[in-house]
């Protein structure tokens, strides 16, 4: 599991504020975030996901070392903002198109196995 | 132990916009199924969303009425849940830059005291699709042409103290978003839906108990009731010596009462990020101001001219503009009575507020479907104006307007020959004919009992099939009456 | 030979009515036919259609494309045709629309003749990881392509297209043009329209194109570049007439070669080469300088946060609901979901999936994606910074040629920590290109040039020059000849 160093406790300006310092999922984590993902993985597979997403997050645990301080995110390579549509409706849907390549549709509707609320 | 209730309101407002929030698709209610879903709504892979600008327009407008800050810069995020009427897999909403925030609404609280309700922010966001349970035995249904249809979603502060105040809330927005023509309005179709955030906590008490959230509820009045059993069994729990469940819970309007949704509700990890796909909206001054120039006169504004222009009282002024739809049709009727406003705009009022609401009360009809247009109602309010007809006999064309028989008020007074008698001899073979069949009142009468003289008008009335001037009969029938004294 | 023959000469030859859309059509499905099963390239080929639309050509259509036969990598959505991205989930899935780019192609006249091969949604710098399978090197069939546009690498190496479309995310043109031996380029993040491109991570997808020199890179993607109203990232810029700006002279044009990318880990075969093609385009009048990137150490980190969080989010919509892969008999809707994505992803994307709900979740968002985003900023400001100094940078692609099928499969990190030269251009968006640059024991090592945002006319020149004074680009795979 990951650990954060609470950095405010005792030296609160030299380290970012919640650093990684080890990284190993347990398969606990990997079960969490394959249900979060929806993936259904036997324990073989769980096993697996965790060794090697361990090794991979022991790659990107890296980039706590570098001082971000004051450096505003880069959400987007360019700097733009949004340009925005005309509100304007164009029908053009062809639904017999769209559902022919659907697993499962009845009177118009995509089917799933029913819900219980 | 005294208890109170905290009470916070999320409202999802759809706007009116022709196209989807992020496709070109239509928005209108009612399609066939899977029919207004295109490319974008139903997620194929590789297709991407593009702002509808209208949306941002209309957001802006709303800000504006409330009083709040238009964020400069806002962003789209994405929130992740699966569930089959998604398609993405993710929603497209606002979560760290909302386009509106902090701002307010003033309700009436008591009698006539206002009391003003913080709005934590409103953001921007599609709507799902949805899901048919019952439309086959086995499976749930997806009609996606909802999905991608814009919202605002409106974050109250928990400011709200009781279920009177919170449907107060409701109804104030309501008429401010159809004010501002930036939704239809329309509960049933579900164009603006309310969830109510519940807690209660010893009065007096700062902390806040844990809170439920009541979803779906789709009129005022169910929210007055939902909120009031919510409050209710609360209170019973914790008074039990029970532990209030954070959870969702369904109103059901045939019991009046609330439900718990899920049994074991998974806690949600939504793993907000900032839309790739869309770049940061920016707001200048320029957009707002323009968007000022486009804000219609506003309830309160409304009201003070009606009782300026129109000189109608402070209550009626409020209640003919709690809805824009009203206004317009009290309006519209005053200017088809004619052009004294300031004389005709008292009797415009009491027709509205009295005879067509209850027709309407009746018929569970809007203002918008009613069976009397506002040039029929002002054209018979003329004909009261005019005395071209009593009070009573407009009664009786306004119902046959209503019944659909006849054109105008003109029309049904002219076929069934409704026109006031005023001839001065007509009205005083009616009266002389009330005093010679009534003895006995006249005694009354000339003994002191002034008040029977109404019994006499209702006579000649009656006998003139009530097309008498009122007036000019009991003028008459004093003046007689006090000569034989 | 046709397929010996330049763009532009193809193209000016059927202009003089000397040569048919249909014979170069032809000639080229005669290769696919003799080639296309021992690379694996291909995932779907449409000879009729393509032959049908050659005819149609040659009664009418013009275009600055007329007729030139073209292969797309298999992200790019075709309409009626099968546009599967590598994967089991999408193998039953026929595109109900066309990709901006594939629009814009056939507009042009291009001729689509099959659909490539890649790493399943793109995750893979191998080609290995496709539910078809492996695509070979044409240099060495035990060898990998590179990835994740290997498909499309290794068709326009053994000559069975002129042009393939590509796109990269984080090295998928430049890395598999590098180890196939051809040209190819990614433009600047906006240039190319991402409608219709199956998203892998939104923010650093972005489209481009193989062939065999710049020049016909050049004329691929004129074509293809533009704004597109469909694409809310996509730039109102116009395209410069990239082909007619092809002057083959680089004098005065100052190259910035970062200490970074030449540091411990770059093989020395590869080296060699890559200083060979410097010292080349120093003799056509270049400056060479050398400059500092700082940051480049924080690339790999940075974008194995950013493109698994993007693409776990972008590959939620593969549900098993509307389109694509649904298991058998779900009992439940929780049964149909795990079941459809666990069987319908390969590993690697759903390790890819995971890593990126991980660092998405409650409780770590601040202390990676949120501070991933943050260094990225600082690898673009690197880059920033090297364009105040130089006109271009010149780099290696990769840190050795190409590598046997197999030898990492077992290892995914090995194989990001592969990606470290290709990756900054990727995270600051700048256009970036390979162009061949030589052998090492008869595999094809490439040169990476990147250019400013915007610059890929310079790029292009720059590419054109180098290969109108050397030959590695006009070297075919033995047996592809």
């Amino acid at each position: 599991m990951l650990r954060f160093v609470a950095a405010r406790a005792c030296c609160p300006r030299a380290e970012p504020e919640n650093e990684i310092t080890a990284v190993s999922l347990t398969t606990d984590d990997v079960r969490k975030v394959a249900r979060l993902a929806r993936l259904g993985l036997n324990d073989g597979a769980v096993a697996e996901y965790a060794t090697q997403l361990s090794s991979i997050l022991d790659v990107v645990d890296h980039l706590g070392r570098a001082d971000t301080d004051h450096v505003a995110p880069m959400f987007h390579p360019l700097d733009l903002t949004a340009r925005l549509r005309e509100d304007v409706a164009r029908a053009t849907v062809d639904r017999e198109a769209f559902q022919a390549i659907a697993p499962d549709t009845a009177e118009g509707l995509y089917r799933v196995p029913k819900v219980i609320e | 132990m005294n208890w109170e209730a905290v009470i916070g309101l999320e409202v999802h407002i759809q706007l009116a916009t022709r196209s989807k929030i992020f496709s070109s698709a239509p928005t209108a209610y009612g399609a066939a199924p899977n029919t207004q879903a295109n490319e974008v709504d139903v997620a194929m892979p590789g297709v991407l969303p593009v702002i509808n600008g209208e949306v941002i327009r209309m957001a802006t407008l709303f800000g504006l009425a409330i009083d709040a800050d238009i964020a400069p810069r806002s962003v789209f995020a994405r929130k992740h849940y699966f569930y089959p009427d998604l398609p993405k897999g993710y929603q497209i909403s606002q979560y760290e830059l909302p386009i509106v925030a902090g701002g307010h609404l003033d309700i009436t609280v008591g009698a006539g005291d206002t009391k003003r309700i913080g709005i934590t922010r409103a953001h921007l966001e599609e709507d799902a699709g949805k899901s048919l349970h019952d439309a086959f035995d086995r499976a749930t249904g997806i009609d996606l042409n909802r999905a991608g249809t814009p919202l605002i979603e409106c974050v109250s502060e928990p400011e709200i103290a009781t279920a009177g105040q919170a449907a107060a809330y409701a109804r104030k927005l309501h008429s401010l978003v159809t004010y501002l023509g930036i939704c239809d309005g329309n509960m049933a179709e579900g164009s603006f839906r309310i969830d109510a955030n519940v807690s209660v906590r010893p009065a007096g008490s700062s902390a806040f108990g844990t809170r439920t959230e009541t979803k779906n509820v789709n009129s005022f009045r169910f929210l007055e009731k939902a909120i009031e059993f919510e409050i209710e069994r609360q209170i019973d729990v914790l008074e039990a010596g029970g532990e209030i469940v954070q959870e969702t819970r369904l109103f059901d309007p045939d019991s009046g009462e609330t439900r718990s949704m899920r049994s074991k509700e998974e806690a949600h990890d939504y793993r907000y990020f900032p839309d790739p796909d869309l770049l940061p909206v920016a707001i200048d001054a320029a957009f707002i101001e323009s968007a000022r120039a486009d804000l219609p006169e506003l309830p309160g504004a409304k009201a003070e001219r009606f009782e300026a222009e129109y000189g109608v009282s402070t209550a009626d002024a409020a209640a003919l503009t709690a809805s824009r739809a009203w206004a317009d049709y009290f309006e519209a009727t005053v200017a088809a009575a004619g052009a004294d406003k300031a004389g005709l705009g008292k009797p415009a009022s009491n027709w509205i507020g009295t005879e067509l609401a209850g027709v309407l009360n009746r018929d569970g009809r809007a203002i918008g479907q009613a069976p009397v247009s506002p040039e029929q109602l002002g054209g018979l309010i003329k004909r009261v104006n005019d005395n071209t007809i009593s009070g009573k006999i407009a009664k009786q064309v306004f119902d046959a307007l209503v019944a659909g028989e006849g054109e105008s008020a003109d029309a049904i007074i002219e076929a069934r020959g409704l026109k006031q008698i005023t001839d001065t001899g007509a009205i005083e073979s009616f009266v002389d004919e009330a005093i010679a069949d009534n003895p006995e009142q006249v005694r009354q009468y000339l003994d002191g009992k002034t008040k029977v003289v109404g019994f006499l008008v209702g006579q000649v009335m009656k006998a003139s099939k009530g097309k008498a001037n009122p007036k000019e009969v009991n003028q008459m029938l004093v003046e007689k009456l006090n000569a034989m004294a | 030979m046709i397929h010996e023959r330049s763009i532009a000469d193809l193209i000016a030859a059927r202009a003089a009515g000397e040569l048919s859309a249909e014979a170069v059509v032809d000639a080229y499905l005669a290769r696919i036919d003799r080639h296309g099963d021992t690379l694996n390239a291909l995932i779907t080929r449409t000879p009729e259609a393509a032959r049908a639309r050659a005819a149609e050509i040659d009664g009418a259509l013009a275009g600055a494309l007329a007729g030139l036969p073209i292969i797309h990598k298999d992200i790019f959505c075709t309409q009626g045709v099968k546009t599967s991205c590598g994967s089991r989930m999408l193998d039953n899935f026929v595109a109900p629309y066309d990709a901006t780019v594939v629009e814009r192609l056939t507009t042009a006249g291009a001729v689509t003749l099959a659909k490539a091969n890649m790493d399943e949604f793109a995750m893979g710098s191998s080609n290995e990881n496709s539910f078809y399978g492996a695509v070979k090197n044409p240099w060495n069939t035990d060898y990998v392509p590179g990835g994740s546009s290997g498909g499309s690498a290794a068709a326009v190496a053994a000559g069975l297209a002129p042009a393939a479309t590509g796109t990269d995310t984080g090295g998928s043109i430049r890395q598999p043009a590098a180890l196939s031996g051809v040209t190819g380029i990614k433009p600047t993040y906006g240039r190319v329209s991402r409608y219709g491109m199956i998203a892998f991570a939104s923010s650093l997808d972005q489209g481009g194109c193989f062939a065999r020199s710049a020049e016909d890179c050049a004329h691929v993607l004129a074509a293809m570049a533009g704004f597109d109203g469909r694409d809310s990232t996509s730039v109102e810029a116009d395209v410069p007439d990239y082909a007619g700006q092809l002057t083959g002279d680089i004098t005065g044009l100052t190259i910035g070669l970062p200490r970074e990318y030449f540091a411990e880990g770059l093989e020395a075969g590869s080296r060699e080469a890559v200083m060979a093609a410097i010292d080349e385009m120093k003799a056509l009048g270049a400056n060479v300088v050398e400059i500092d990137m700082p940051h480049t150490d924080l690339a790999v980190s940075t974008y194995y946060v950013i493109a698994p969080a993007e693409a776990s989010s972008n590959l939620a919509r593969f549900d098993g609901v509307r389109y694509g892969y649904r298991c058998a008999d779900p009992v439940d809707l929780d049964d149909l979901y795990n079941r459809s994505r666990a069987e319908g992803f390969g590993p690697e994307v759903q390790r890819r999936i995971m890593i990126g709900a991980y660092v998405l979740s409650a409780g770590y968002y601040d202390a990676y994606y949120l501070k991933a985003q943050k260094t990225r900023r600082l690898i673009a400001g690197d880059f920033h910074a090297a364009f105040d100094q130089v006109d271009l940078i010149a780099a290696p692609v990769t840190q050795a040629p190409a590598f046997p099928i197999g030898e990492k499969a077992d290892d995914p990190v090995a194989m990001y920590l592969n990606d470290v030269y290709t990756l900054p251009a990727s995270l600051a968006g700048v256009p970036g290109m390979s162009v061949p640059a030589g052998f090492v024991d008869g595999l094809p090592v490439g040169l990476q040039l990147i250019a400013p945002w915007f610059e890929e006319g310079r790029l292009l020149n720059a590419g054109h020059a180098y290969q109108q004074a050397t030959s590695w680009h006009t070297r075919r795979p033995p047996g592809f000849e």
